[in-house]
C-alpha cells in the first residue's frame, strides 16, 4: 500500500489505530518528495530533519492519549506566505529570501495544537500576486497532472503538493481565487472560508480586506475537518469575526433534497471553455438527480468584478508592501549611499515585475486627484457586487459555476499578458469582494485528461450548507 | 489606448511607491498602467451615485484593548532578521549630511 495516497483523515485514523506510525507517514511523504521534487518543484523550503523530530514527539503524545485529534501526526504543507516560527518564510520573493519569522501564524499554531507535522513551505506566486505560480522568484511549479502546464495560482505549490501526494493536506491563501483556481487546475479540493473566519495573524498581507487562509485537501471531509481546526476568533487580527458556529463537520451530510441551487447565466457565457461548461452543467444535473432544485438566473456585474478587484487589491498591496524597506528584515541592497536611496534600491532589486506593477497601480489609484475616480469608485462597485450576491442568496442556498474558465494552461500562456492572466480569475474574484465562502471540487476531466473543478458558493457564514452540497456531490462520484 | 501615462506621472508614482525603475522598466510600466486603467475605466459604465464606498463587507469597528504588553521581549529574535544592527537597534545608511 502506498500510504501517501490516503486522505488526511484516513491516515490520522491509521495512526491512532497504530497501523502506521507518525515517523512512517513522514518518511513516506519525504520519499515521495525526493522522488518527484526535481521535476515538480512544489516546495520552496523542506523541513526534513525537524519533521522527523516532531514526528517522534507527536507519536508520544498520541500514545499517551494527550493528542486525540483526527489530524494528529498527519504531515502538512504550508504556503510560503504563512509565517512558521524559525522556518524560512519567503512569500516566493527575493525581498524576503532570508526571512525567518520569530513567530507562527495563528492558523498554523492551531494546526500545531492538533499535532500536525510540517513537511515544508510551498511555492506560490510572489506575494500571492499571480494566477499561475510563475511569478515566484524561485522558479515555477509544474502541474502534477501534466508537467507541461501550470498548477494555477497563487497557491500553486500547495495544490500541486496535494495532487502529487507530496503531503496529506495543505494550507493556502485566497485573495481573488488563489485556493479555488489552482485546486481546479490540479484536481484537488479547496475552500476559501467566509472573510474573518481564519485569523490573518501571521499571513503576510497582500489585500487585507480580501485575504483568507483556507484548506486544500484530497476530499471535502478533509477540508471540513481542517477548516474546523484552523478557524478561530483571534483578537490579534482586528477583522477576525467571532462566529456563532465553528462546527463545519456538521455539514458532512449526504442530502441535498430541496436545496436551491442558482446557476448564474453570467458564469456560462463567452470565454468559458465548452468542455468545462459541459462538465459543470453535468455536476449541476447530478445534484438535481439527488433532489436539489436548479434554476438559472442573472447575477449581474460579473464584468466589473475584475477591474474593481485589481483597483482595491493593488491599493491595499501598495500600502501593505510599504513595510519592505531593507531596514527590519529581508533583502537590503549592498550599494546605497543614503537612507532614501537604500529604500528605493532595496525594493527595486527585491520585488519582481508583477509585484512592482501592482504596487505602482495601487500607489496611483490612491494618489491625490485619482483617489475618488478610481479607488472610491471601486469600493462603490464592491458594494453593488455584494448587493447582487445578497439578492441571489435571498433565492438560493448555493450558487454553482466553474472555478476557472479553462483547464490548466501551458507555461507562459497567461503570465505574458497581465489582463489575460487576471481574466482567469473571473469566476472566483467577486467572492472575495463579497466576503463569501467558496469551494472548488473536482468534477471531471477534459479530452486531454486535465481536471475540471466545480465551484460552489454560499452566503457568508454558511459553510455548513456549502460543505453539505459539496459533500453530497462528492458522494456521487467514485474516489479517484 | 485611452489612458496615456506621461513620464512625469510614472516618475511621480515611482516616488510614491519608492521604486527606482530603469528606462526600460519605465516604458513597460507606462504601457501596463495605461492598459490597466483603460480596463478599470469600465467601472465608469456603472452608475454608483448614492452608493456608499464599502471598505469592509462586515460592519467592523476599531478593536480597542487595554495598553498592556502581552508578548515577551523579542528584541533579540527580531534583530536576527535585520540586515544590519548595532547595540540593540536597526542600523541604516547615513540619513543626514
Amino acid at each position: 500500500m502506498d500510504i501517501t495516497q490516503l486522505t488526511a483523515l484516513e491516515l490520522g485514523k491509521k495512526i491512532r489505530q497504530r497501523e502506521i506510525s507518525v515517523r512512517e507517514a513522514v518518511l513516506a511523504s519525504q520519499k515521495k518528495i525526493s522522488e518527484q521534487e526535481d521535476s515538480l518543484h512544489c516546495y520552496i523550503t523542506l523541513n526534513t530533519e525537524a519533521a522527523l523530530m516532531q514526528a517522534d514527539q507527536i507519536q508520544k503524545k498520541i500514545d499517551d492519549k494527550t493528542l486525540t485529534s483526527p489530524l494528529a501526526g498527519v504531515p502538512v504543507a504550508i504556503k510560503d506566505n504563512i509565517c512558521t516560527k524559525d522556518i524560512l518564510t519567503t512569500c516566493a520573493s527575493k525581498i524576503l529570501s532570508n526571512f525567518i519569522p520569530p513567530y507562527s501564524a495563528e492558523a498554523y499554531q492551531n494546526l500545531e495544537k492538533q499535532g500536525a507535522i510540517l513537511l515544508g513551505k510551498t511555492n506560490m506566486d510572489e506575494f500571492a500576486m499571480g494566477s499561475t505560480t510563475e511569478t515566484s522568484a524561485f522558479g515555477v511549479t509544474k502541474n502534477p497532472r501534466d508537467p507541461n502546464r501550470v498548477p494555477g495560482g497563487s497557491s500553486g505549490g500547495s495544490c500541486a503538493a496535494v495532487a502529487a501526494d507530496e503531503c496529506f493536506y495543505a494550507l493556502g491563501s485566497d485573495t481573488g481565487g488563489s485556493i479555488r483556481q489552482p485546486s481546479s487546475f490540479c484536481g484537488v479540493t479547496g475552500i476559501k472560508p467566509t472573510y474573518g473566519t481564519v485569523s490573518r495573524y501571521g499571513l503576510v498581507a497582500y489585500g487585507s480586506s480580501l485575504d483568507q487562509i483556507g484548506p486544500i485537501a484530497k476530499d471535502v471531509t478533509d477540508c471540513a475537518v481542517i477548516l474546523e481546526a484552523i478557524a478561530s476568533y483571534d483578537p490579534k487580527d482586528s477583522t477576525s469575526v467571532k462566529r456563532d458556529s465553528y462546527d463545519f463537520t456538521a455539514g458532512l451530510v449526504n442530502d441535498v433534497k430541496g436545496l436551491k441551487i442558482g446557476l448564474p447565466n453570467d458564469y456560462f457565457g463567452d470565454g468559458l471553455d465548452s468542455e468545462v461548461k459541459a462538465s459543470i452543467l453535468a455536476a449541476a444535473k447530478t445534484l438535481e438527480a439527488q433532489g436539489a432544485i436548479l434554476e438559472e438566473f442573472d447575477l449581474g456585474l460579473v464584468d466589473y468584478a475584475i477591474p474593481a478587484y485589481y483597483t482595491i487589491a493593488s491599493a491595499e498591496a501598495s500600502s501593505n508592501l510599504a513595510r519592505f524597506d531593507g531596514v527590519k528584515y529581508g533583502y537590503r541592497t549592498d550599494d546605497a549611499e543614503e537612507l532614501h536611496h537604500m529604500y528605493k534600491k532595496s525594493r527595486s532589486e527585491g520585488f519582481g515585475p508583477e509585484v512592482k506593477r501592482r504596487i505602482m497601480l495601487g500607489s496611483f489609484v490612491l494618489s491625490s486627484g485619482y483617489y475618488d475616480a478610481y479607488y472610491l469608485k471601486a469600493l462603490r462597485t464592491k458594494a453593488l457586487i455584494k448587493q447582487a450576491f445578497d439578492n441571489a442568496f435571498d433565492k438560493y442556498d448555493i450558487i454553482l459555476g466553474p472555478a476557472a474558465p479553462t483547464t490548466a494552461p501551458k507555461f507562459g500562456e497567461l503570465v505574458s499578458d497581465p489582463i489575460k492572466m487576471y481574466l482567469s480569475d473571473i469566476y472566483t474574484i467577486s467572492t472575495n469582494l463579497a466576503g463569501l465562502p467558496g469551494i472548488s471540487i473536482p468534477c471531471g476531466n477534459d479530452h486531454a485528461g486535465l481536471p475540471i473543478g466545480v465551484q460552489m458558493l454560499a452566503k457568508c457564514f454558511d459553510e455548513k450548507t456549502l460543505i453539505r452540497a459539496a459533500y453530497s456531490f462528492e458522494q456521487t462520484k467514485e474516489r479517484r | 489606448m485611452a489612458n496615456i501615462i506621461s513620464d512625469e506621472t510614472i516618475d511621480y508614482v515611482g516616488i510614491l511607491a519608492k521604486l527606482e525603475l530603469s528606462d526600460e522598466e519605465k516604458e513597460r510600466a507606462k504601457k501596463d498602467m495605461g492598459n490597466m486603467l483603460d480596463y478599470i475605466d469600465k467601472l465608469n459604465e456603472l452608475n454608483t451615485e448614492g452608493v456608499e464606498p464599502m471598505s469592509h463587507v462586515f460592519p467592523v469597528t476599531n478593536c480597542f484593548r487595554e495598553d498592556i504588553v502581552t508578548n515577551g521581549d523579542d528584541r533579540e529574535a527580531m534583530l536576527q532578521n535585520a540586515p544590519d544592527h548595532k547595540q540593540g537597534s536597526y542600523k541604516v545608511p547615513r540619513t543626514v549630511n
